[in-house]
């Protein structure tokens, strides 16, 4: 029993799902800000409701990315290579989202603010669809080689799953951030991201389920049926909350769903990390994609040191900005001019 | 199946290993070199209640902030570019680099980054002891994270703590490679070196203001020379604290890019003997020394470039030097290129191997010596950068001794643009050492009783599955993106600088609020 690499495939399923769960409704938010706000006002809300945590969330992405590579290098190695053209627009998005974030508050003009918001809702949606494709691909498979190298060109990858994960991770996200912004805000948008909940999270949760289905059926084990129909009633509850207004047991079912259903998918293609469509006899396992059993020794124990912790001081920063962010709780926008003497 | 019929990807993965890298390493020194300062001014303001520590830490904090945002953003690209254009390379060091990069993620990212978030939206929220020692968990995290990087890098500059198992390096020492000679040699190095950079950031835009203050008459000077601070209450923030401002920042940026220099000049001293040994190629390469002899090169003429020293000549040499730089005695040899190469070729072969990964590559000659014309002149470029950037320092304290900067503009400038001195002495000692380990991007451990045959020719690091076109692709996005972005930070650091502390604090032009007044608790003391 290859108990460090079975080890290490639980942790970086958790990091996916802290990741999915936290990093969810930034990027939900960040497409909001397009989608639902109608005004500035209700921008700076919904931007201000994830700024003091949204850095933090993301470092969940850098910690998978970096645990896969040194607990799976052969993982991290086939995965991103091979899916290198939709990686790119993940990065491409994460950055302009991340400047703007920053960026679009230290502007003044219209002009400045609506350009960041562009780049902060399009490179939020880009890098959720980007992180769809890649997170599905690995569980129904790559096109990859003996070696691990794909094969077929630069889009040899692309496929309906592909397709069908970005939507997944993009309607989630934009769920999630619903029901994330109806518990942090006050006031308009509060009221509106509750029915933009309510409404749409049977709709965008459909292409999650439709991946969460497939996957059982793919590989068919009997035990995981009974995450996935947790999953599902994790999301009928959370929906039914949305609409009685609880929301925090709302949001407290969104997560509820993600755990379960994550956890079907990563149960299911379990032992396998990156199947390959070419041949089965090139699929990459946590057996023969992990690292030594003394570099994963180390790196539990980084990790049962390292993990506790940041769940302790990250959830320390939810209880200090615990408080909604209402509209009237902005504080007005000051221009900043260059002191120095009008001549 | 391969695309070894169209172009070779392997020189544009590199460019845009370079110009990634590089790029980033622009916002890394000045956050990391900025935020201790930042800690400090903060500190100071606990410690003494002083305003004007207050108003510099409200001020270098905005332009920490602008700065931060821009190394996180470009640093995704870092952790995520290994698999994406490097697969073999990933592979091969999966088991010994993969570690410390997690360990930067788990134990130094997650630290810098919500603490930061904490201390940005904390102000009046937390009590202003926690608050302060938020910003120097994030500053510890940089730190930290600068550290675990460091020890990555220094194992491909020298391989420690591991076996060679199937021909691939597993790790069996993890002591061995977080304490790597090399790596702290290297990360003191570059803790100096941002230091230096956030020191010439405080002096050159201390200069600025103070300046500009003279310049709109504000504060002029005596008979004897001695500054009198005046204010001017049509100018927000123009008060006479705000002189105290600008002159205790250049005067702490000073006396830090002096003692940073001290700093690099030690530490690099050390990182130099280190390489001597494990790397010799590349300091006979960065001294352009062709030939086996103690002379250090002060300008060498000829096609540095041609890589085989053919038309290297050495104009002006200082006997005696290199060999004391690299062994503390005169008389000692140090190899040169030539005689290198035969024992390169020995040990390490001639030719690449006939691996159908390699594509058009498999099979091809190995040049040992690397671009010489980059090395020799990185190297030159470095210290010459961060003297400049020293000795600046040192006229600049003593030109402001009486409390206030001369009046010309043209040294305005000149303490401005020196605020790029210490970015290029970064950037070209990067070049330099990571141009002077190639071939190889794992370079091979030649001390007694060092790990042999661990190692791995960068040719042979490149994703077999990636195509030309798809790095290209990237390649061009990421340099249009990143340039792009450039000019957006420049804009906003040129505009938050000009606005002064009122930029920060904007409420210092409006009427005074009653201290002990309570805070309305509903309204953000910062939002986006």
């Amino acid at each position: 029993m290859d108990f460090l690499p079975t080890l290490w495939f639980v942790i970086i399923a958790v990091l996916w799902i802290g990741y999915l769960f936290l990093e969810g409704f930034d990027l939900g938010v960040g497409m909001h800000m397009l989608l639902s706000a109608r005004n500035d006002n209700d921008r700076r809300v919904m931007l201000n409701s994830i700024g003091p945590v949204w850095d933090g969330n993301e470092v969940w992405l850098i910690t998978a990315g970096g645990a896969t590579f040194a607990a799976f290098p052969f993982w991290y190695a086939s995965l991103f290579s091979t899916l290198y053209v939709p990686l790119v627009f993940v990065l491409l998005g994460l950055i302009f989202r991340a400047v703007a974030i920053e960026y679009r508050g230290k502007g003044h003009t219209t002009r400045w603010t609506h350009g960041w918001d562009l780049a902060l809702g399009l490179g939020s949606f880009v890098s959720a669809f980007g992180v769809g494709v890649m997170l599905v691909l690995t569980t129904t498979g790559l096109p990859i080689d003996s070696n691990g190298d794909g094969v077929g060109g630069p889009f040899g990858w692309l496929n309906g799953w592909a397709v069908l994960g970005g939507l997944a991770v993009v309607g989630f996200c934009l769920v999630h951030a619903a029901v994330f912004l109806a518990l942090k805000t006050d006031g308009d948008v509060r009221v509106r991201s509750r029915r933009f909940a309510v409404r749409w999270m049977p709709a965008l949760l459909i292409p999650i389920a439709l991946w969460v289905l497939a996957v059982q059926f793919m590989n068919g084990k009997a035990y995981t049926w009974i995450l996935v129909a947790a999953a599902v009633v994790a999301a009928v509850i959370a929906w039914r909350w949305a609409r009685r207004g609880s929301e925090g047991r709302a949001f407290a079912g969104m997560a509820a769903f993600l755990v379960f259903g994550a956890a079907s998918i990563f149960a299911n293609v379990f032992p396998n990390v990156l199947p390959s469509t070419v041949s089965a006899a090139y699929d990459l396992t946590v057996s023969n994609a992990a690292s030594s059993a003394y570099t994963l020794g180390v790196m539990s124990v980084v990790a049962a040191f390292g993990v506790p912790l940041v769940l302790v001081y990250q959830g320390w920063t939810y209880w200090v900005f615990r408080k909604r962010v209402a509209g009237t709780s902005i504080p007005e926008v000051k221009p900043v001019r260059a002191a120095v003497k009008p001549r | 199946m391969h695309f070894t019929t169209e172009l070779d990807p392997l020189l544009i993965a590199r460019w845009q290993f370079g110009i990634v890298t590089v790029y980033h390493f622009w916002m890394v020194p000045l956050t990391i070199g900025l935020g201790p300062l930042v800690a400090l001014m903060q500190t100071l303001w606990m410690r003494t209640g002083n305003d004007r520590y207050y108003r510099m830490t409200k001020f270098w904090g905005k332009i920490y902030l602008i700065n931060f945002i821009m190394g996180v953003a470009t640093g995704l690209v870092q952790e995520f570019q290994f698999g994406l254009a490097w697969s073999e390379y990933s592979r091969f060091v999966g088991d010994v680099f993969g570690a410390p990069l997690a360990m930067e993620a788990l134990l130094a990212f997650f630290v810098e980054s919500t603490f930061l978030g904490l201390w940005i939206f904390g102000w009046g929220k937390l009590p202003r002891r926690i608050h302060l020692a938020c910003l120097w968990l994030a500053v510890a995290g940089s730190v930290v994270s600068a550290y675990f990087i460091i020890a990555a890098n220094s194992w491909m500059q020298h391989p420690v703590g591991v076996t060679l198992v199937h021909g691939r390096p597993v790790m069996n020492d993890i002591g061995a490679i977080l304490g790597n000679n090399t790596a702290v040699a290297a990360f003191t190095h570059t803790i100096f070196g941002a230091l230096a950079v956030g020191g010439a950031m405080l002096l050159g835009v201390g200069w600025y203001h103070l300046w500009q203050r003279r310049r709109d008459g504000i504060d002029t000077v005596g008979p004897d020379q001695r500054v009198i601070v005046g204010e001017a209450p049509d100018v927000p923030g123009r008060d006479k604290s705000d002189h105290r401002v600008w002159l205790t920042s250049l005067r702490i940026g000073a006396v830090t890019a002096i003692i940073a220099f001290a700093g690099v000049t030690i530490t690099g001293d050390a990182q130099a003997r280190l390489m001597f040994v494990q790397q010799p190629m590349k300091m006979a390469s960065a001294e352009a020394a062709c030939h086996t002899g103690t002379s250090f090169s002060l300008l060498a003429f000829g096609d540095i470039g041609s890589k085989d020293c053919a038309g290297v000549v050495n104009v002006i040499e200082v006997p005696g030097v290199l060999g004391f730089l690299a062994n503390g005695d005169f008389n000692e040899p140090v190899k040169g290129v030539n005689e290198l190469v035969p024992s390169y070729q020995q040990k390490y072969g001639t030719h690449l191997p006939d691996d159908a990964k390699l594509g058009d590559r498999a099979g091809s000659k190995i040049n040992y010596v690397p671009v010489m014309a980059v090395t020799y002149w990185g190297f030159r470029l470095m210290i010459l950068f961060g003297a400049l950037a020293a000795f600046a320092s040192v006229v600049a304290l003593w030109l402001t001794r009486k409390g206030t900067v001369p009046q010309p503009r043209w040294l305005m400038w000149l303490a401005v643009s020196g605020i790029f001195a210490p970015f290029a002495a970064n950037s070209a000692g990067w070049i330099f050492t990571e141009m002077g380990r190639q071939p190889f991007v794992v370079a091979p451990n030649p001390t007694p009783g060092g790990v042999d045959g661990v190692f791995m020719f960068t040719a042979a690091a490149v994703s077999p599955g990636v195509t030309f076109g798809e790095i290209a692709f990237s390649l061009v996005s990421f340099t249009i993106v990143y340039a792009v972005l450039m000019v957006f930070e420049v804009r906003l650091l040129v505009k938050y600088i000009r606005g002064g502390v009122a930029a920060a604090i904007p409420e210092l032009g409006e009427k005074p609020k009653d201290p002990d007044a309570p805070a309305d608790d509903d309204v953000l003391a910062f939002a986006y």
